[in-house]
């Protein structure tokens, strides 16, 4: 087994392997851990432009991956999308998304580092967890002078041919991406590091992304010692509360 | 009708002298803890000024507690649900902690193992956040104590809302009264609506507003949302904490830690019955000085047949029902009618409610003369304006306020008249509607204010719906694992931080 091999081929099984069951088992074991840890409170300067910036552009760089990399290009081929056209709109859309990350996580990394404030209060895995984002949003952006060599979009295809190869557990994977620039394969190997350490860091934060909040029947929430209903729409009604059994261990999903 | 008890809160502002008990215990029993050195879930601010944290009546600058839109329906000022998501990346309604303080220490340490020196050694301060020298104390949790600070700054305070405040800067003229806070566990709390992790909630039995602290992200909006800035942001765990109401201590029937150690006896607990399928309406009333009156209208009457009947259908135990006919707080909140809730205006319906402080005669130094009202005095002419007050307690609705500090100079004049004239005084007792046996009792419970009488909590009926046996041995009160105390010192997700407020002290 050569070298690419056990980083292409291995080496994201290892990854997402840790990604998934770390992730269960901190959200399981350890939920006062799981949290945002925002630094807001402690100094408001350069967060606000910096956090808006960052997530923003990290949200699009992380749809565009996810849309790019794991939709099948029959689907592309399906919609007479070309390759080359599909090459550009990740390259523009991926280099605009990158370059506000890089202004925001620029913010954000010289307010953690400079900031006596922030600085103090960081775990060694807040600063690590930033710096190696830099670098891989570095390393992102590096590859858009080696793509636009090759505009036709089939070294893109490569690494469509990859991702959805290492998901649908295709044997020999690695060979799709081996003998592409190295820029690509860093990028790659950094991503994948990212997903090994996810569950260890404050990125956990972004599996709650609390989007549910817009589909809460109501304002007001209260929760009750009684034995329920099974359904709650049995209950009756009460000013726009929904109300969730209490009962220990305490139901993180409730009959709401 | 759907009843709902809930254990009430009454401060007696006429009789609290700004010792710091209360807040000294409850920083001693709840946030001695690293990340909330700055939390105070109990303070006691001297009013008039701009409080701790800074401006935190100010909603126009905080954006806390809820507005009535045009249709009538009402919603957080931090606005509808997909706006307070908006915030999430940097909140723009969250103050700094240097708008509490920041928290320090001494280094007492230096006081002992300093050299012979030409001076005295001394202990100066140091931020406990970054563990660095601080030249100078900026500000503190309670920087204005007895009208610290210049009139200047201190007139900011919001309650001089619609006040010539020119007067009171004077040295004649000033005033002041303290005002401890905590949360107010409110009927209609804008934190709970504002939390997207839906962490924070409200206890079905008693009313307490908790945050579930393994559900909490540290999205950090309750913050913002809450109007009385009563939540605080834990900076080292990354959650959100709040005054629990001593929970523990209240399923057992005991009172919350600061009301056991009011040396004033200033405090009341007592059950309250309220209707829950009349909060929203009563949130919603249009005019802002109804929503007192609107608050009252939701309590019921635990003495009423139908009540009674109705609360034992939805699970109201018979000792709640028990407790709510001796409740102190039913009897000063709605039988006397001296006590109000803090800033009905931002219409979260809070359940800790203040009986406003008489102060001394105003005129009375300048003219020579008192005004008087009959024979008590005016209480126009008490030292702290009436507008005040009503801007503090009742939206600014100024005639609650006058007829709860009339009635309470009334019982004085009574009680002056039954034990220095021997002779009962029915006429000063009706003229501010009440009864000789109304003022007796008054004097019972605001005068003498027993223990027994102060405190009457019925426990909760855990055993219901708990087996003891499952929780034998279990820690009571934890924060994640076991009896885990909220520190992770090994592990693989723990938030191991370095060590920044270092005790041991330099000799510099």
């Amino acid at each position: 087994m050569d070298l690419n091999q056990i980083a292409f081929g291995v080496y994201p099984y290892i990854a997402l392997a840790v990604l998934v069951l770390g992730s269960v088992i901190r959200f399981d074991r350890e939920p006062y851990t799981w949290r945002s840890g925002s630094s807001q409170l402690l100094r408001r300067k350069q967060l606000v432009m910096g956090s808006v910036l960052f997530h923003l552009g990290v949200l699009m760089i992380f749809g565009g991956h996810f849309v790019g990399l794991l939709t099948p290009i029959w689907v592309f081929d399906a919609l007479h999308v070309p390759h080359s056209a599909k090459q550009m709109l990740a390259i523009v859309a991926g280099g605009l998304a990158g370059a506000l990350a890089l202004v925001g996580g620029g913010l954000l990394l010289h307010r953690r580092l400079f900031d006596p404030r922030i600085r103090k209060t960081s775990s060694f895995g807040d600063t690590a967890i930033l710096v190696i984002l830099m670098i891989q949003l570095l390393l992102g952006l590096s590859t858009i002078p080696v793509s636009l060599q090759h505009r036709d979009g089939h070294e893109m295809l490569k690494f469509m041919q990859w991702a959805q190869g290492v998901f649908t557990f295709q044997p020999g994977v690695a060979g799709y991406v081996a003998d592409v620039h190295w820029v690509f394969k860093a990028h790659l190997m950094l991503g994948m590091t990212i997903l090994l350490v996810f569950p260890f860091t404050r990125l956990v934060h972004m599996l709650s992304a609390p989007i549910w909040y817009l589909n809460r029947r109501g304002w007001q929430l209260v929760r009750t010692r009684r034995v329920l209903p099974r359904r709650a729409e049995t209950l009756p009604p009460v000013y726009s509360q929904s109300i969730v059994a209490a009962r220990r261990p305490t139901p993180l999903k409730g009959a709401e | 009708m759907k009843v709902r008890a809930q254990i009430g809160m009454v401060l007696n502002l006429d009789k609290c002298i700004g010792c710091h008990t209360c807040s000294v215990t409850c920083k001693n029993v709840w946030t001695t803890r690293k990340g909330v050195e700055y939390a105070w879930f109990n303070n006691v601010e001297t009013k008039p000024g701009i409080g701790y944290p800074k401006d935190w009546e100010n909603q126009k600058r905080w954006n806390g507690g809820w507005v009535r839109k045009p249709n009538g329906k009402i919603e957080p000022k931090m606005g509808a649900k997909w706006r307070i998501l908006a915030k999430i990346f940097a909140n723009p309604d969250l103050p700094e902690i240097d708008d509490y303080y920041e928290p320090f220490d001494f280094d007492y340490g230096h006081l002992q193992s300093a050299p012979e020196m030409k001076a005295f050694p001394t202990a100066r301060p140091r931020s406990q956040i970054t563990g660095q020298r601080m030249e100078k104390i900026e500000w503190g949790p309670n920087w204005e104590e007895i009208l610290g600070g210049e009139f200047a700054k201190r007139k900011a305070d919001y309650n001089f809302e619609g006040i010539e405040t020119e007067i009171y800067g004077q040295f004649e003229n000033t005033f002041m009264m303290y005002l401890p806070r905590l949360c107010e566990h409110c009927l209609n709390p804008t934190c709970v609506a504002a939390c997207p992790s839906g962490a924070i909630y409200k206890r079905e039995e008693d009313g307490i507003v908790l945050i579930d602290q393994d559900k909490c992200r540290g999205w950090r909006m309750c913050v913002s949302a809450c109007p009385y800035k009563k939540i605080y942001y834990n900076w080292e765990s990354g959650k959100s904490e709040k005054c629990t109401f001593c929970f523990p201590r209240i399923e057992v029937g005991q009172p919350t830690v600061c009301s056991e150690t009011c040396v004033g006896r200033i405090r009341y607990l007592g059950v309250l019955l309220y209707d829950a399928d009349r909060i929203e309406a009563a949130a919603a009333t249009p005019d802002e000085k109804d929503l007192y009156q609107a608050q009252l209208d939701i309590f019921l009457d635990p003495s009423d047949p139908a009540v009674i009947d109705q609360a034992r259908r939805d699970g109201v135990p018979e000792a709640w029902l028990e407790a709510a006919r001796r409740s102190p707080v039913y009897k000063m909140a709605i039988d006397w009618k001296v006590a109000f809730p803090l800033h009905p205006e931002y219409r979260t319906l809070p359940m800790v409610w203040y009986v406003p402080p008489l102060s001394p005669i105003q005129s009375a130094a300048s003219s020579g003369a008192l005004a008087m009202d009959g024979e008590m005095p005016d209480v126009k002419s008490l030292r702290i304006p009436v507008k005040y007050l009503a801007n503090l307690l009742t939206a600014g609705n100024e005639p609650p306020v006058v007829q709860a500090l009339e009635r309470m100079l009334a019982m004085r004049s009574y009680m002056r008249a039954r034990t220095v004239d021997g002779r009962i005084d029915h006429a000063i007792a009706e003229r501010v509607g009440l009864t000789a046996a109304h003022i007796d009792e008054m004097y019972r419970y605001m005068a003498i204010a027993n223990y027994e009488d102060r405190f009457v909590i019925p426990t909760t009926h855990r055993e219901t719906v708990e087996d003891a046996y499952d929780i034998k041995g279990s820690c009571g009160f934890t924060f994640g694992n076991g009896c885990s105390g909220g520190k992770t010192e090994l592990g693989l997700f723990g938030p191991k931080t370095r060590s920044r407020a270092k005790t041991p002290m330099e000799v510099k």
